[in-house]
């Protein structure tokens, strides 16, 4: 793999740039493999690139059904923070966002990740001591989350209105400073290239239609529209679809599939300095380095694999953004599209073992898994390799629906973002 | 939007007066503290979450208030057939009767 840098750029300009290589090779698939992560999103490219980084197992291909970032990955609106309320979130989430901090210089691979402060609106009693809650238990836990008065607020985000009389009134407001976002397709172009450097087959265009199992139940392979391909051990990493996959193995996963929409405005000039959101009129929103505003809308009630969602939806969103803005009221919005989450009844991710020998699942990050992705990759990789949890995910088990040791981000926070 | 059959009030109404209620056809079990906590994880926490034709339970919460059943294609969110809770699940129109699910359950 060529490295990046500043010269090979200042070389590439004097020969018009024409000895840029593929980011990726796009081998023929071979007919079998130690490990096949199925899910070409972020989450299961990074499994892949950390299992041969830091596991020595290079024998692997992930699979994708469509183009790699398809998914959720090249849909969301890359809110990253780690202020969530429980051990078990605050273990995974905050680990992520360490690795977020140097992961365009492990990748060699501008991931455009931009600490520019989350704050998340408070505009009732109610919110005020959930939020402050929150901010104690973080800091206890060694993670920054810090309590705004509203003046505090509009001074870190001045196009906020804070006035008495606003519609939506604000009370205050908590923000993580390490909190931001990232460039989404440059995250899984990033770990497809070093993964592909470091021997992993990223094998697009073939999905995945049958898990196959041995005599004594354990997975051999997987059914694609490419043929057979066998496989030691198999990693379920498809977001949306993940139920649908394990369904394939017969495995039953507590898995909604709800379309979530987003939507961006045309370009303006640098105006929004942050990530804002506010989980109480449902609105969040940021300004990506093209201009857009990019803003992020609720799911939809019902389960859908639609990809695409109700305008109800992001008209009740914008909505409360032009109340929050009254600035951005005359702001054309330019695309809009969905994305099939798969949410759990707790809304906690699952990342565990399951019934069936030599498979497992990465899944239920439902609305709010782009920021996990180098975190929940690299603890991923480790359950794959190890085939037991990280300590760092041991909570999220398959299993804990039946325990009842649930980790109830759902009620802690109305979204997941 | 959805546009939904109230099979109560017998009107095609937009999605905003209904609320959805998950998947249709699943009986709460009779002896629920009694069931192993397996059966319970079944019951309570594992859906189907049917990529295609699914059967689910609707309620028309800003009409009449009632609980209702729909076969939905989750793929296109086409409506095939609303139906009165209490029925038995009705198969797909213009198909073969449908085969007997795994688990039928009661009023759900
Ligand atoms: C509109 C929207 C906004 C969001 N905003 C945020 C946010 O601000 N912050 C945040 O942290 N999270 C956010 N999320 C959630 C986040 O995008 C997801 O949790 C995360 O991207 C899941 O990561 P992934 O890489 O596993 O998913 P994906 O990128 O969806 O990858 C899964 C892949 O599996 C593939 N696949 C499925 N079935 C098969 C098959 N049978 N064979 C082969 N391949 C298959 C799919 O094609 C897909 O590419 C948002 C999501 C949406 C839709
Ligand atoms: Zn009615």
């Amino acid at each position: 793999m060529r490295k990046y840098s500043v010269f090979a750029l200042v070389k590439e300009a004097m020969r018009s740039h024409k000895g840029w290589e593929p980011h990726w090779v796009s081998p023929e698939p071979r007919s079998s493999y130690d490990v096949i992560i199925i899910g070409g999103g972020g989450h299961g490219l990074g499994a892949a690139y950390y299992l041969a980084k830091e596991h020595g197992i290079t024998n692997i291909a992930v699979i994708e059904r469509g183009w790699l970032g398809g998914g959720n990955t090249g849909r969301n609106t890359t809110i990253i923070r780690s202020n969530y309320l429980y051990e078990e979130s605050m273990d995974i989430y905050e680990h992520s966002l360490k690795l977020w901090e140097g992961l365009s210089q492990d990748l060699n691979y501008n991931v455009m990740y931009s600490p520019r402060g989350v704050m998340m609106l408070s505009h009732n009693t109610h919110d005020m001591q959930s939020f402050k809650r929150h901010i104690n238990a973080n800091r206890l836990y060694g993670i920054d989350n810090e309590w705004l008065t509203p003046e505090q607020a509009k001074a870190f985000c001045p196009p906020l209105d804070i006035s008495k009389t606003a519609r939506y009134p604000i009370n205050g407001a908590a923000l993580q400073k390490r909190g931001g976002t990232a460039r989404h397709d440059a995250v899984a172009w990033g770990y497809a290239r070093a993964a592909s450097d470091r021997g992993v087959h990223i094998i697009q265009n073939c999905e995945v239609t049958g898990i196959r199992r041995g005599p004594s139940g354990e997975v051999t392979g997987v059914e694609t529209s490419r043929g057979f391909i066998g496989a030691k051990k198999i990693g379920v990493s498809a977001a949306g679809h993940s139920s649908v996959v394990m369904q394939m193995a017969g495995v039953r996963v507590p898995l909604t599939s709800n379309p979530l929409q987003a939507l961006v405005s045309e370009p303006l000039k640098p105006i929004f300095p942050c990530v804002v959101m506010s989980n109480t009129v449902h609105a969040y929103i940021s300004q990506s380095d093209k201009g857009e505003l990019v803003i992020g809308a609720g799911t939809d009630q019902y389960h859908s694999y639609s990809q695409t969602g109700g305008l109800q939806i992001i008209t009740h969103t914008l909505d409360a953004i032009c109340e929050l803005f009254p600035i951005f009221r005359r702001v054309k919005m330019m695309r809009q599209w969905g994305g099939i989450t798969d949410n759990t009844p707790d809304r906690s991710a699952i990342q565990s073992v399951t019934p069936v020998p030599n498979l497992f699942v990465n899944c239920g990050w439902g609305t709010g898994g782009f920021k996990a992705t180098p975190g929940s990759a690299n603890l991923f990789a480790h359950l794959i390799a190890r085939g037991e949890p990280h300590p760092l995910a041991a909570g999220l088990t398959l299993d804990r629906f039946r325990t009842g040791r649930l980790i109830d981000e759902a009620a802690a926070a109305a979204v997941a973002h | 939007m959805l546009l939904i059959h109230c099979p109560y009030c017998g009107e095609d109404r937009s999605e905003l007066e209904f609320r959805w209620a998950g998947e249709a056809h699943i009986a709460r079990p009779d002896t629920i503290s009694a069931i192993s906590d397996d059966e319970f994880a079944e019951y309570f926490f594992m859906r189907d979450n049917t990529k295609g034709i699914a059967w689910e339970r609707w309620r028309h919460i800003h009409g009449c208030g009632r609980f209702f059943n729909a076969i939905r294609d989750t793929v296109s969110d086409k409506f095939l057939l609303s139906y009165k809770a209490g029925l038995p699940r009705q198969p797909v129109p213009g198909s073969e009767p449908a085969a007997a699910p795994a688990v039928e359950g009661g009023v759900a």
